[in-house]
């Protein structure tokens, strides 16, 4: 037989709720939650005072501490512009030839350049600035407009056939599978291997050095070693933007390319343009 | 009977307490949903905006429906590390005919609030067709099937119209001629005038380099004029807001 429960004998303050026999305690909140409560109420009508908080006609109140997001990010962007505007002043009125041999301005274009670079750059580049199929490693003594700290800086600054900015680095390669014939084709893609390395075809190499001379020497230049006022890259050096097999030169020759670099001037301080031109200046190729 | 007392009636009565529940749960939303809609300093008025062309709403709708806002956001936050990274910190206006807007909370790639014009038409194509040959480091998926998908503005009014139902200021004459409007924008030989009166700033090229409109033209194109309708050479912002 079950045991009954034995009732209690003083009253022990029940809400008055019942469910068949089953009563529900009428305990007071912990003191100490009870308080914490009321101190967060308090801390709200405090809070919304200091802060902006209560809706109105046509604003918010403003909050008696006048915090502002972009106020605090405005201030931030001053305050660390006002600790580098010594360095940077110095680095923008620089001689640009100047800055790789100042130590102080070397110094920190070198760590500045390097921030601009894996922020801005990186993505085209390499985050380690060996470039990719189509980007050029900046690593290597391979220049397309030029590798020295004014070159880079003119390249960076304005950038390459981008729309955006008037100063840009202009050229345009033909499409030549509009004006060779294929055959003619094949012998200066053959011509053209066979300047740095093995052609696919030796039979097709003389005959392509009259094509390369009557179509591409123009830009190329007659010794293939290309011309940096018009970004014609060097031919004989085996570095490839693109590839420099068969089949990419074939691609190349017949379609073209058309490398677009976007304009940073009026993305990046002339400071940000000058460090980011001396760190890829310093990495390796600078000339 | 006290106010504590007369709590019980709520809670013994199931439907009262749904009641009651759904007109607190209102109340609370409308003191804190219902200002935006008229305090001034939660609507800017910024120069530039305009609605997204075409073709630039339809690459929207392709970023939308492979999902790039699962890893990507749309919102640079007010803060100095965000601005050095990303370009000045996104306005609200600028996203003002987003439906839905592409804010994100949750960042696996970069931010793209400003990726207009940070890279060239071809990075962007090389890029969606094998993220890692440009970025090696990166996790992103294989985008290239969207070059294979020709799209011709077959609905593109109707898209136009559903935004204009939500709000978007579209005229009669940007919906008359929308699909007009989303052919020539790849078309630097076109007659592209009207379309750029249309949308100011509207930029023509073929994004992609082949024939035809594809789905990649239309992604790189919505992709290249990201936050690039305000200039903010000539933006002062007001502190109070």
């Amino acid at each position: 037989m079950a045991k009954i429960p034995k009732k209690l004998d003083e009253d022990p303050n029940t809400t008055g709720h019942e469910w068949d026999g089953i009563e529900e305690f009428d305990n007071p909140m912990p003191r100490w939650w009870l308080w914490t409560f009321y101190a967060t109420i308090v801390w709200a009508v405090g809070y919304s005072i200091a802060y902006p908080a209560w809706p109105g006609i046509k604003a918010a109140t403003p909050g008696l501490l006048g915090w502002s997001t972009r106020g605090n990010v405005a201030e931030d962007i001053a305050r660390v512009n006002a600790a580098n505007d010594g360095i940077n002043a110095k680095l923008a009125a620089a001689e640009l030839t100047s800055i790789p041999t100042d130590p102080e301005l070397a110094g920190y274009a070198a760590s500045a350049g390097s921030a601009v670079f894996k922020t801005w750059c990186a993505q085209c580049h390499g985050s380690g600035a060996a470039g990719a199929k189509g980007y050029p490693n900046l690593l290597d003594n391979d220049w397309l407009w030029g590798g020295s700290i004014e070159e880079i800086h003119t390249t960076i600054s304005h950038g390459i056939r981008n729309e955006e900015d008037a100063d840009a680095r202009y050229s345009e390669m033909p499409a030549f599978g509009e004006i060779l014939e294929r055959q003619e084709i094949k012998q200066v893609v053959n011509y053209v291997m066979s300047l740095s390395g093995t052609p696919k075809d030796a039979t097709l190499v003389a005959a392509g050095k009259g094509v390369f001379l009557d179509n591409c020497a123009a830009c190329h230049m007659e010794d293939a070693t290309g011309d940096r006022d018009q970004g014609a890259p060097n031919l004989k050096d085996a570095i490839w933007l693109y590839g420099g097999d068969y089949d990419t030169l074939t691609n190349t020759v017949t379609y073209s390319r058309y490398g677009v670099m976007p304009a940073w001037s009026d993305r990046l301080s002339e400071a940000q343009v000058r460090a980011v031109s001396a760190y890829v200046h310093q990495l390796g190729g600078g000339e | 009977m006290g106010i504590l007392q007369k709590h019980q009636i709520l809670e013994r009565n199931v439907t009262l307490l749904a009641i009651f529940a759904f007109l607190v749960v209102t109340i609370g939303g409308i003191v804190q949903i219902a200002p935006l809609f008229w305090l001034e300093n939660t609507i800017e008025e910024v120069e530039g905006m305009r609605p997204y062309s075409p073709l630039e709403l339809t690459g929207r709708d392709i970023y939308v429906r492979e999902g790039c806002y699962t890893c990507h956001s749309q919102m640079i936050r007010p803060m100095r590390d965000e601005v050095e990274r990303y370009g000045h910190y996104s306005l609200a206006a600028e996203s003002q005919y987003d439906h839905p807007f592409q804010w994100g909370s949750k960042r696996t790639g970069p931010d793209l609030a400003r990726v207009g014009g940070r890279y060239s038409d071809d990075w962007h194509v090389d890029h969606l067709r094998n993220p890692q040959s440009v970025v090696p480091e990166s996790i992103m998926p294989k985008y290239g099937f969207l070059e294979d998908r020709m799209i011709d503005g077959e609905h593109v009014q109707d898209l136009l119209k559903t935004h204009r139902m939500v709000g978007v200021p579209y005229t009669d004459e940007m919906i008359e001629n929308a699909a007009a409007d989303f052919m020539v924008q790849i078309d630097p030989y076109g007659d592209y005038d009207a379309m750029v009166e249309r949308y100011p700033g509207a930029q023509v090229r073929n994004f992609d380099r082949a024939p035809g409109v594809s789905e990649m033209d239309a992604l790189v194109a919505y992709l290249q004029m990201l936050g690039t309708l305000v200039d903010f050479s000539t933006f002062t912002p007001v502190a109070s807001r």
